[in-house]
C-alpha cells in the first residue's frame, strides 16, 4: 500500500544525513497542558470539577436554550435536538441524539467543551462543562437530578446505546454483473 | 492584465452554498460538475463542508503540536514543515455524507446537488510518516488524533497503519497555497478516505493507544443500519461513478444527433478498471473509454460516443475499480444497508432524457 515508498525512501535517505538541525522546537509540557483538551471514554483528559442537573438548568437556560430550545428540543432550521429517540434506531425513521445515539458521556462533555456554545466555544468553565452535561443527560432520563457528575463519575455513567457500534462491515454490498 | 487573474465574466458557474443551521458555518458548497471540463476542480470550486466555520488564520503565527505517546514532542511552524521535502499527488477528496439524500429517497434534481460534496486536486506537501521520524513515534501508539484550529476544534481518531502509509500534512492546493475553506494554511491529506478524516487548520496531532471516540466519529459519519447497530471508523470511500454530461438540469436540442456522454469515475481502494455505460436503462452496457492518465486514487474522467435516437432514454454509468469491486444499483444497496445508513452511498445514478431534449433526476 507505500504508494511513495520510492521517493519515500530517497527523501528519507537525504533527510538522515547528515542531520539537519532539528525541524521546529521541543514542546513545553506547560504548552501541552494548555492545548491538550481531549477527553477520552476512561475519562482520562478531564479536568477536575462537578456539577449537577440542578446547577446545569441554569447555565442551560442562559447559554444554550436560544439555540436548542428550553427542553432540548432543538429549534427550526434545524438546531439539533439534545432529547430523545432513545429505542428508535431499528424503527422506519431513527431520532438520532445524544440520548439515543451517543455511545460515552465523555464525548458529550469533550463535545460541549471544545465547541459550545456555538457563538463562544470554550468560554464555559470546568463545572460549567459538568453541569450543563448534567442537565442534557438529564433531560434523557439518564442522570437523576441531584447526581454530581466529576472527573470520576463522568466515565461510569452508562449510555443507552453504547453497544451500538460495530466496525466497518464493508465491502458489504455485492453487486451483480 | 490582472495581478491576480480571474474568469471570463461570461462564464458563471458556481457552488451552490446550502446552510444547515441558522448559525453560520455549520453547512456546505458543492462543485458544479455538469460545468467541468476535466479531471481537476478549480479551487474556486473545490466543494466546502464545514462544522464550525472557516477561521482566518495568519501563518506566521500558525504552530502544530505533536505530542502524545512520542519521544519527542514537537512544535513546527508553518517554515518548519515547508523544510521537508515536498511533493505534489493529484487525489480526490469526498464528503462521507455526499449523495446522503439519494439514499433515503430524497432524490436531488441535478449532478452538483446529488454529487456535489466532491473534488479532485493537485495537492502539495509532506509526508506525515517523514516529519513523524523527528518525533520518534513509540510502539504503544496506535491511533493519531488530528484536531484543527477551526471555531469548534473539531478532531478525528487516526488508525496508525494510515498514517504511516500515505497521509500527507498538505499546505498546497492546485500550485499555489491551500485555499482558506480547504484548510490554510495546513491541513492532513488521507488519500481515499471520507472527507471528514481530512482535518483542516490542522494545529494538533495527538498520538494515542486508543480513539477519541470524538463527536465527529460516534454521533456523525457512522452508518446506522437496518438493525439498529452502526458501523464506526468507515473511513474509505468506495468506488463510484456519475455522467456529468448530460446530466440532471441540462438540455439537448430535441430530435437526437450525436452527444458525447461524459462523467466521473473514482475509488478510495486505488485505480478504476472500467467504466460501462448504458443508454437503454440498463439492458445492455457498453465500455466508455477512460482518459489517460488514469491516476490512483484521483477522479478517472470517461466518454462515451452516444448516437442518441431522440426517444426517451434512461443513462447511467458503473464502475469496477482494480480490487474487482463493483459499483452496485441503488435497490442492491439499499437491500443490505437500508434507507438510513446515509454516509457512503455510492450507488449507480441514472439521468431521464425525455423527447424534448430534457435531462431530469430519475
Ligand atoms: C448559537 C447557537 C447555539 C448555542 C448558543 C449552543 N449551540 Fe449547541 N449546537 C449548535 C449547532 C449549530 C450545532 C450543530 C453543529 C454542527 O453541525 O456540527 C450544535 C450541536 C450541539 C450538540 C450536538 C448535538 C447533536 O446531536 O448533533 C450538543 C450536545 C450541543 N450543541 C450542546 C450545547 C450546549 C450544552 C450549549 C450551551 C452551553 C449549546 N449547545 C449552545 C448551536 C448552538
Amino acid at each position: 500500500m507505500c504508494r511513495s515508498m520510492l521517493w519515500l525512501v530517497a527523501a528519507c535517505v537525504a533527510w538522515a544525513q547528515p542531520k539537519p538541525p532539528g525541524a521546529g522546537r521541543p514542546a513545553t509540557a506547560e504548552e501541552i497542558k494548555d492545548r491538550d483538551i481531549t477527553v477520552f471514554p476512561d475519562g482520562r483528559g478531564l479536568p477536575a470539577g462537578k456539577g449537577t442537573a440542578g446547577q446545569g438548568e441554569k447555565v442551560y437556560k442562559s447559554k444554550c436554550a436560544v439555540c436548542h430550545n428550553d427542553k432540548g428540543e432543538g429549534r427550526e432550521r434545524q438546531y439539533p435536538a439534545l432529547v430523545g429517540g432513545i429505542g428508535s434506531l431499528a424503527a422506519q425513521r431513527p431520532v438520532k441524539t445524544v440520548g439515543s445515539y451517543w455511545p460515552y458521556a465523555t464525548t458529550v462533555w469533550d463535545y460541549i467543551n471544545r465547541s459550545m456554545p456555538f457563538d463562544h466555544p470554550r468560554t464555559l468553565s470546568a463545572d460549567e462543562v459538568y453541569a450543563v452535561t448534567a442537565f442534557v443527560l438529564h433531560l434523557n432520563g439518564i442522570v437523576d437530578a441531584a447526581r454530581e457528575l466529576n472527573e470520576r463519575t463522568l466515565p461510569q455513567v452508562l449510555m443507552p446505546n453504547r453497544n451500538g457500534f460495530v466496525p466497518d462491515q464493508r465491502p458489504d454490498v455485492k453487486a451483480k454483473r | 492584465m490582472r495581478a491576480y487573474g480571474e474568469r471570463s465574466p461570461y462564464e458563471t458557474t458556481e457552488r451552490v452554498i446550502r446552510e444547515l443551521t441558522a448559525s453560520p458555518g455549520t453547512g456546505s458548497s458543492r462543485t458544479p460538475h455538469q460545468d467541468l471540463f476535466g479531471t481537476i476542480t478549480p479551487s474556486a470550486l473545490h466543494f466546502e463542508r464545514h462544522h464550525s466555520g472557516v477561521p482566518g488564520i495568519d501563518p506566521a503565527t500558525h504552530e502544530l503540536l505533536i505530542h502524545g505517546l512520542v519521544d519527542r514532542p514537537l512544535v513546527l511552524t508553518m517554515d518548519d514543515v515547508r523544510r521537508f521535502p515536498s511533493f505534489s499527488r493529484t487525489y480526490f477528496l469526498e464528503c462521507g455524507g455526499n449523495s446522503i439524500g439519494e439514499q433515503s429517497g430524497n432524490t436531488q434534481p441535478d449532478v452538483q446537488k446529488s454529487h456535489g460534496l466532491l473534488s479532485c486536486t493537485e495537492w502539495t506537501g509532506v509526508s506525515l510518516a517523514l516529519v513523524l521520524r523527528e518525533v520518534g513515534l513509540k510502539p504503544e501508539a496506535k491511533w493519531m488524533i488530528a484536531e484543527g484550529a477551526d471555531a469548534g476544534r473539531m478532531a478525528r481518531s487516526i488508525p496508525i497503519e494510515k498514517v504511516l502509509d500515505d497521509a500527507l500534512l498538505v499546505y498546497g492546493q492546485n500550485g499555489e497555497a491551500l485555499r482558506p475553506e480547504q484548510g490554510y494554511p495546513l491541513r492532513l491529506l488521507l488519500p481515499g478516505w471520507e472527507g471528514n478524516t481530512n482535518v483542516k487548520w490542522l494545529h494538533r496531532l495527538q498520538f494515542t493507544a486508543e480513539p477519541a471516540m470524538s463527536a465527529k466519529e460516534t454521533a456523525y459519519y457512522t452508518e446506522l443500519g437496518k438493525d439498529g447497530k452502526a458501523q464506526i471508523f468507515t473511513f474509505v470511500m468506495e468506488a463510484r461513478s456519475v455522467i456529468t454530461r448530460p446530466s440532471g438540469g441540462q438540455r439537448l436540442a430535441p430530435g437526437g444527433g450525436f452527444h458525447e456522454i461524459t462523467g466521473l469515475a473514482w475509488t478510495g481502494k486505488g485505480k478504476i478498471t472500467r467504466v460501462e455505460v448504458s443508454v437503454d436503462g440498463g439492458k445492455a452496457w457498453a465500455d466508455a473509454v477512460l482518459q489517460e492518465p488514469v491516476l490512483s486514487l484521483a477522479v478517472a474522467r470517461f466518454r462515451f460516443p452516444w448516437m442518441w435516437d431522440g426517444k426517451p432514454a434512461v443513462i447511467q454509468s458503473r464502475c469496477t475499480d482494480e480490487t474487482g469491486f463493483l459499483q452496485p444499483t441503488h435497490d442492491e444497496l439499499i437491500a443490505v444497508r437500508g434507507l438510513n445508513s446515509g454516509y457512503h452511498y455510492n450507488a449507480i445514478k441514472p439521468w431521464q432524457v425525455s423527447a424534448d431534449g430534457s435531462v431530469t433526476h430519475v
